[in-house]
């Protein structure tokens, strides 16, 4: 659903219109379980989290004056609701995640400088996923310290922007895109041991280590 | 033609990469990575993986889904739209 869409959505909410309740109910319900089923771990306290946060909404919603935001206020009462639910995360012990980890490995080629990087031209851009290629993006996005999870959930995947992940997150615009970064260059680095070590057919086209030229 | 250095620009354009996909930089530090790019095979291989990367995180979205809704927990949801729906029309003068 476009942002304008659930905008407009938020607004029948609030005027109660019918069928808005299940619309919004099912649509946000889906989003935040996705959310907080990454952040916690389990579809347990996922469900739970969806629950609380739509009850908050409700309870709350006199607050909204603003139904374009309403993406990123969902998401901010999810974030919290997530937070009281913290558990040492079975997934990714919290760590900082430094920049040199990601820095490809180099050597040195008949005179070149080349990188060691798996041969991505033939990748497939994400509209043929490969349920391989989900379930190692989804390990690779659960083994990610908590606070880069966060990150990417809300800027790629829910598409809020670095402000408004920023607000919800209560770091500064820089930490954000920061933390995007490292999170997106750990992944990287994940799909590019998978392709280099596996060569395993992705897309219809076998990948394998980039020869030396 | 020069070989190409592996250098102090290449991890500054590292740095900055995703800045620069998302198009969250200035323009003439845009224009900068772009010059530097065009000439460092190894910066345009990174940064193609690093925007495959981030497309496959867009369309990624998990196949867990949440177990139907049971009546209880509607219920208790429809209470509480009830409550925010009577609490705005209390609010509004007619």
């Amino acid at each position: 659903m476009e942002r304008d869409t659930e905008s407009e959505l938020a607004r029948q909410l609030i005027a109660g219109e019918p069928e808005a309740f299940d619309r919004f109910v099912e649509y946000f319900r889906a989003k935040i379980f996705h959310y907080s089923w990454l952040m916690c771990g389990n579809r347990e306290d996922a469900e739970e989290v969806a629950q609380e946060t739509l009850l908050k909404v409700f309870e709350s919603a006199e607050q909204l004056r603003e139904p374009e935001k309403i993406r990123s206020w969902v998401f901010r009462i999810a974030k919290n609701a997530c937070l009281m639910k913290r558990r040492k995360s079975i997934f990714a012990p919290g760590r900082e995640l430094s920049l040199d980890e990601f820095m490809p490995a180099k050597h040195q080629d008949g005179g070149r400088v080349r990188i060691e990087i798996a041969d991505w031209s033939s990748l497939p851009d994400g509209k043929a996923m490969r349920s391989e290629m989900r379930e190692l993006l989804e390990r690779a996005i659960r083994e990610l310290p908590e606070v880069y999870r966060s990150v990417i959930l809300l800027r790629d995947m829910e598409e809020l922007s670095t402000q408004e992940t920023a607000q919800i997150l209560d770091v500064s615009d820089d930490v954000v895109k920061t933390r995007l970064h490292r999170a997106r260059l750990a992944i990287r680095q994940r799909l590019d041991e998978y392709l280099r070590g596996n060569g395993v057919e992705v897309g219809g086209k076998r990948h394998g280590t980039a020869p030396a030229q | 033609m020069e070989p190409h250095q592996h250098n102090d620009r290449c991890k500054e354009v590292f740095a900055l990469l995703s800045d620069y996909l998302n198009l969250e930089l200035p323009p003439e530090a845009c224009q900068e990575i772009e010059a530097h790019i065009a000439g460092c095979s190894p910066c345009i291989e990174f940064a193609e993986s690093l925007r495959k990367t981030v497309e496959l995180c867009r369309q990624y979205h998990p196949t867990e889904l949440p177990a139907p809704m049971g009546q209880e927990a509607k219920a208790q949801l429809l209470e509480a739209y009830g409550r925010m729906l009577a609490a705005r029309t209390n609010s509004q003068p007619f």
